[in-house]
């Protein structure tokens, strides 16, 4: 009796190994933590927070009550909203205009090798390695009004007049470019890093028998180093739209929205309305707006990933 | 041709590498500087340095504290992205076919659902199911939300790159799948690992919306947070102290940064833009 239950449980061990061997089995056993864990943490929320859109939670009360698209309606016709989707787009867009020509440079500089390459590069990456929310408090300082650094080279160089400075962060305008030169500031590093893995991944034959078609500088940067490179630096510049459009921490820091809302930007205001006046459901339905920014890049990763796996 | 493309490398990298790294001398200049001085337009460049504002932040700050909060953090998000994103990205870089791809893209791009869309429905779960505010628990959960995919599409790039005949050389020599995974793949990827260690707590060090929504004390707060919210009395801004808590975590960072760049692109291009 003992022997044949000691066989059977053996033999069921077994068929588990097997069974574990096998490829389908072991793949679903060691990724389904992680899809799990994703799920719980960032389906879930996503989900809630399309809930909390539609209904007029506040941070006091509980649960709030089902309100339909009021949320929706009522930023529409907000004006402080309306600003921050358009400067959103600005941030957005310019900031990344900026980098796109920067690292594209920098990545051609930077590929061949020459004396003092690595301590050139340690500098350029310092911006993506230093954390941003320490770094943008620096930029505080650096904009000051009274001791900028900036103006004192304005001022030295004569450009400006000593009696007649900037302010930086306190003037509509001035703000808006000095939270946009921020951003391009520290997302140009990373961009400039994934550019250069594109352009050394450019064969040498390429370029040779470019050279030897007669091909030089903008004619051949147009024509061979651009098409190959194109697939990785879109999937850069994408990357850099969705951490731009979403991201908080430079907005925040440096006006948090202000001078009179002039850089107030989607997050900013969501976490105005959602956190600091309470009113989650509002703050839920501004931050929801980020989608089409999402959606827009989601979709050219996907088309551009196929590409580059079909070239 | 050659002192050419080499002009044309200096002239380009030159002035670019100077004007982003400026901010950083800059903030060097002002934590030396007594506090006193730096409104006074005569001591620009010229003043007496002093290391008095590296003092003061390890003396009347809680930035020790910070960093210490910030550094628990990071190592508990490690290990717990490491458990998750390891094995799963190993699968799904073994996992041939339409499935596997489209599991690893899917994954990926939750690690673009931003933290500004999730952190006020995080904000009610963390506070009302969890009661974890005010506490680093709350950051240890959260973080690795967008650690995990992040590490998974590295290591999937890692694991790409290794061959798949090395395990099956191991299986035939008598190995189990699993035993090919812990002697034969896990050695060989240990770079790929180290790097992804050293990106996740980088990102941790960097977060900055969860850990101000969710910490409301100062003996709790990480870096990122600590050195904004704390360091300002009243009005008044100690700024060679601030540049000096700039400083400090950042030049280590870039450091280590510039020794693994190489790998971080090897496994961020290799997943599956390829």
């Amino acid at each position: 009796m003992g022997a044949v239950a000691a066989a059977t449980g053996r033999h069921r061990r077994r068929r588990l190994r097997y069974a574990a061997e096998g490829r389908g089995v072991l793949a679903t056993l060691l990724i389904s933590p992680a899809v799990l864990f994703i799920a719980a943490l960032v389906g879930v929320p996503f989900g809630l927070a399309i809930y909390l859109s539609f209904t007029d939670a506040t941070a006091g009360s509980l649960s709030g009550k089902w309100v339909g698209l009021d949320n929706f309606t009522g930023a529409v016709h907000d004006a402080i909203f309306r600003g921050a989707l358009w400067h959103t787009f600005l941030f957005t867009l310019i900031s990344q205009a900026v980098v796109i020509v920067v690292a594209g440079l920098l990545a051609h500089a930077l590929v061949h090798g020459f004396r003092g390459r690595w301590f050139l590069r340690f500098l350029v990456l310092l911006p993506w390695a230093a954390p941003v929310a320490l770094t943008a408090i620096g930029f505080l300082w650096f904009y000051d009004p009274q001791a900028s650094i900036f103006n004192w080279f304005l001022v030295h160089l004569h450009i400006v007049s000593a009696n007649n400075v900037p302010n930086w962060l306190g003037t509509p305008k001035a703000a808006m470019s000095s939270i946009i030169t921020v951003q391009a500031w520290r997302t140009v590093p990373f961009a400039t890093v994934i550019f250069l893995a594109g352009v050394s991944s450019i064969p040498q034959e390429v370029d040779d028998a470019a050279a030897i078609d007669g091909a030089t500088g903008l004619h051949k940067f147009w024509y061979v180093s651009l098409p190959l490179l194109l697939p990785i630096a879109i999937v850069a510049v994408l990357f850099g739209v969705v951490f731009t459009a979403t991201d908080m921490v430079v907005p925040y820091i440096l006006t948090n929205g202000g001078p009179f809302n002039s850089t107030q930007v989607l997050t900013t205001y969501a976490f105005q309305t959602g956190i600091n006046a309470g009113n989650i459901g509002e703050g839920a339905a501004i931050a929801l707006f980020m989608l089409p920014f999402l959606a827009v890049v989601v979709i050219g990763m996907l088309f551009f990933a196929r590409r580059a796996e079909v070239a | 041709m050659a002192w050419r493309s080499r002009a044309f490398s200096y002239g380009v990298v030159v002035p670019f590498a100077a004007l982003l790294a400026f901010p950083f001398a800059w903030m060097a200049v002002t934590s030396l500087k007594p506090e006193a001085q730096v409104y006074d337009p005569t001591k620009v460049w010229s003043f007496h340095p002093t290391l008095a504002a590296y003092g003061f932040l390890f003396h009347h700050t809680d930035y020790l504290l910070w960093l210490r909060n910030s550094c628990l953090v990071g190592l508990m998000v490690v290990v717990i992205t490491l458990a998750f994103a390891v094995p799963a990205g190993y699968a799904l870089a073994r996992l041939a076919g339409r499935i596997g791809r489209a599991l690893g893209v899917a994954i990926f791009l939750t690690y673009l659902v931003p933290p500004t869309l999730l952190f006020l429905p995080l904000s009610r779960v963390i506070s009302q199911y969890l009661h974890l505010s005010d506490r680093l628990w709350a950051l240890v959960v959260v973080y690795p939300s967008f650690t995990i995919p992040f590490a998974i599409w590295l290591l999937m790039g890692f694991f790409k790159t290794i061959p798949q005949e090395l395990e099956d050389a191991a299986l035939v020599d008598g190995c189990s799948r699993f035993g090919a995974l812990v002697r034969i793949v896990f050695p060989i990827s240990a770079p790929g690992i180290l790097t992804v260690v050293i990106f996740t707590f980088s990102l941790v060090l960097n977060e900055f919306v969860y850990a101000i929504t969710f910490i409301s004390s100062s003996a709790n707060r990480t870096l990122p947070v600590g050195v904004p919210t704390d360091l300002i009395r009243g009005d008044l801004f100690n700024w060679p102290g601030i540049m000096a808590a700039i400083l400090l975590p950042s030049i280590p960072l870039a450091l280590v940064y510039n020794l693994f760049l190489n790998r971080f692109i090897t496994g961020f291009t290799g997943g599956a833009f390829r």
